[in-house]
């Protein structure tokens, strides 16, 4: 680029070579700092002639010209420019931008946001107290035999959430009893008192851990997927398609999420006590040289009926948790992409606050109670 | 009609008579596929009434209001066809859950209103294996199998090509004229408005209301609004804000 001053009033900026985005292009400051100092300047004028190619690039340092130049009343003569250039400038400059439609970064006072933000929990709680609402009455209609909803659909979410889950729930309940084991191994090993291995591994693995390491596993494996899958079906207007026929999503869809879920946590916990149990058996028969029939009535004595029951009862609540927040995220979900990934996400946060909170709730009272 | 808040169209009033092809057309935004959604029950109007006989289709219980949705077929505008069933199954559902029909009627049903949109043979694909126009016209069978008296279309040729989107408003009128349904479609698809339309309104995204109502081919000559000339003629008359070149 050069500069030059054919007569008093007039700049005429000479660009030549390739003006093309990600070649170095000469800055606009070298114009602007021209037209500051020599005040006498009206026109900019431009000679293009040894321009071998152009792109946006060129453009954006011509709007920039003429938006710094109209800021200091100076005149631009876009005649030098090739005829391709000057149509896109006028297309440009054809509809004046809108002002109040930028959306620029505004700064919310903190008062403002608490404001929003119980607004936006007062919203979320009556959207829960709806579903939760519509889901006891889809339910009433089950016991009623009235709800509608595909069986062999009901099957295939019973495979998917039950069967299908299997090997993770091994893998991940296998090693909570091994860790388990070998946490209590440290400090038994002590007082010599390694035997109470297997007590110590039977009461927490059945009692609270096989069931809230599978309610955990199944709100990160299932109740994502029902989020997602309810959050897409929202977004391609299959919920509204089920809607404008009379068909309503909470029996079609919800009942039997829910139900699958319900049936298949307690069998799924019951499984991961069996698994965790071998896990701290190894440790027992492996680092602390028991064998397998003490570790086996050490464990029979220790663990009682009563909480192999509470372990179950766990994990019904947990699949009733699981499936619940899933599939609310997926209906409430919004009609884009990434409301869907919202809603997966969302999903599983809310399904282990909430199996945490219950497993909470239900320890105390258990304690309360005695058992 | 409102999201919260946010006003999309006020003080709108027209009727749909029988056998009319009813076309609901204004620009992009304005709230068009709103105004359907709230006509086919979806959403609630924030003020106002919507009636089908005179029933007003929020003033009565929520049983009748399933029994007058029965009366209705939609097809959505990518035709939201159940992805985890078949198409077959995707028309047949309707018939299932409302009909006391055998398997073997239903099969047959389906296969004839499959044929009637021109798929017979498709039952058993997927609809994520079929193209994008296929699926609409399985939407249309879904939406038609049972019969409804009034068929709203979303969009029906949005991203078909010029045949195909043709074909469809062939169809269409084939539909009204043999089975006598009233229908109402969702389009600003120049060509489809004058093939078919015979009622019509018009939705402005400016003023937030309806500009007119009435046939597209008389609205075009009678209509003195520039707004409207300017819509249905794409843009070269009635347009007086923009210089001429």
């Amino acid at each position: 680029m050069k500069i030059s001053y054919p007569s008093e009033d007039t700049l005429l900026i000479n660009v030549s070579g390739t003006w093309k985005l990600g070649n170095s292009l000469p800055s606009v400051s070298d114009v602007s700092e021209q037209i500051n100092e020599k005040s006498l300047i009206r026109k900019i004028a431009f000679d293009t002639r040894e321009l071998s190619g152009w792109d946006s690039g060129l453009l954006i340092f011509l709007k920039k010209i003429i938006d710094r130049s109209s800021q200091y009343n100076v005149h631009v003569l876009d005649e030098g420019l090739p005829s391709g250039v000057q149509r896109l400038l006028s297309l440009a400059a054809a509809v004046p931008g809108r002002e109040d439609s930028l959306k620029g970064e505004e700064r919310i006072s903190l008062l403002e946001r608490i404001g929003e933000a119980t607004i936006d929990f007062k919203h979320s709680l009556k959207g829960t107290l709806l579903f939760t609402g519509e889901a006891f009455v889809a339910f009433l209609k089950l016991l009623r035999g009235k709800a509608r909803f595909q069986r062999s659909e009901f099957f295939l979410i019973l495979q998917e959430s039950g069967a299908q889950a299997l090997p993770i729930v091994s893998l991940i309940s296998l090693l909570v009893g091994l860790i388990l084991a070998f946490i209590g191994a440290i400090q038994l090993r002590l007082f010599g008192a390694q035997i109470y291995v297997a007590d110590l591994v039977g009461i927490g693995i059945v009692r609270e851990m096989g069931a809230i390491m599978t309610g955990i596993i199944m709100a990160g494996r299932t109740g994502a997927a029902f989020a997602a899958r309810l959050g897409t079906m929202q977004v391609n207007e299959e919920i509204d398609a089920l809607k404008t026929l009379g068909i309503s999503p909470m029996e079609f869809l919800v009942l039997p999420r829910m139900l699958a879920l319900i049936l298949m946590l307690p069998l799924l916990t019951l499984y991961a006590d069996l698994m965790g149990v071998i896990g701290g058996l190894l440790v027992g028969i492996g680092v602390l040289d028991l064998n397998f029939m003490e570790y086996y009535n050490q464990t029979v004595a220790a663990v009682s009926l009563n909480d192999l029951w509470i372990g179950i009862f766990m994990g019904a609540v947990f699949g009733f948790l699981v499936a619940f927040t899933g599939c609310l995220r997926g209906i409430q979900c919004g009609r884009s992409a990434s409301e869907v990934g919202k809603a997966a996400t969302s999903a599983v946060v809310s399904g282990i606050v909430s199996i945490v909170i219950a497993t909470a709730i239900i320890t105390i009272i258990c304690n309360i109670l005695g058992i | 009609m409102a999201y919260d808040d946010f006003v999309i169209q006020r003080d709108l009033t027209f009727s749909i008579n029988r056998g009319d092809i009813f076309i609901i057309m204004g620009g992009s935004g304005c709230g068009k596929t709103t105004l359907l959604r709230h006509l086919v029950g979806l959403l609630e109007p924030a003020k106002g009434t919507i009636s089908y006989d005179g029933v007003s289709f929020w003033g009565v219980s929520h049983d009748e209001r399933e029994q007058l949705k029965r009366g209705i077929g939609m097809l959505y505008q990518s035709g939201a066809l159940w992805s985890s069933m078949t198409i077959g199954e995707n028309v047949a559902l309707p018939l299932k859950e409302y009909t006391e029909l055998d398997e073997g009627d239903i099969k047959e049903l389906v296969s004839l209103k499959l044929s009637l949109v021109g798929l017979a043979g498709v039952e058993d694909y997927y609809p994520s294996e079929i193209s994008g126009g296929m699926k609409k016209r399985a939407g249309l069978a879904r939406a038609m199998a049972l019969d409804p008296e009034i068929l709203f279309f979303d969009e029906p040729s949005a991203g078909l090509d010029p045949v195909s989107s043709s074909l469809l408003d062939d169809l269409i009128l084939e539909l009204r004229d043999s089975l006598g349904s009233t229908i109402v479609v969702v389009t600003h698809e120049l060509a489809s408005i004058f093939a078919i339309g015979t009622n019509s309104v018009f939705l402005d995204t400016e003023t937030k209301t309806m500009l007119a109502v009435g046939n597209p081919k008389t609205l075009i000559a009678d209509s003195g609004d520039p707004r409207i000339k300017k819509f249905l003629t794409r843009g070269k008359e009635g347009d007086s804000s923009q210089p001429k070149k």
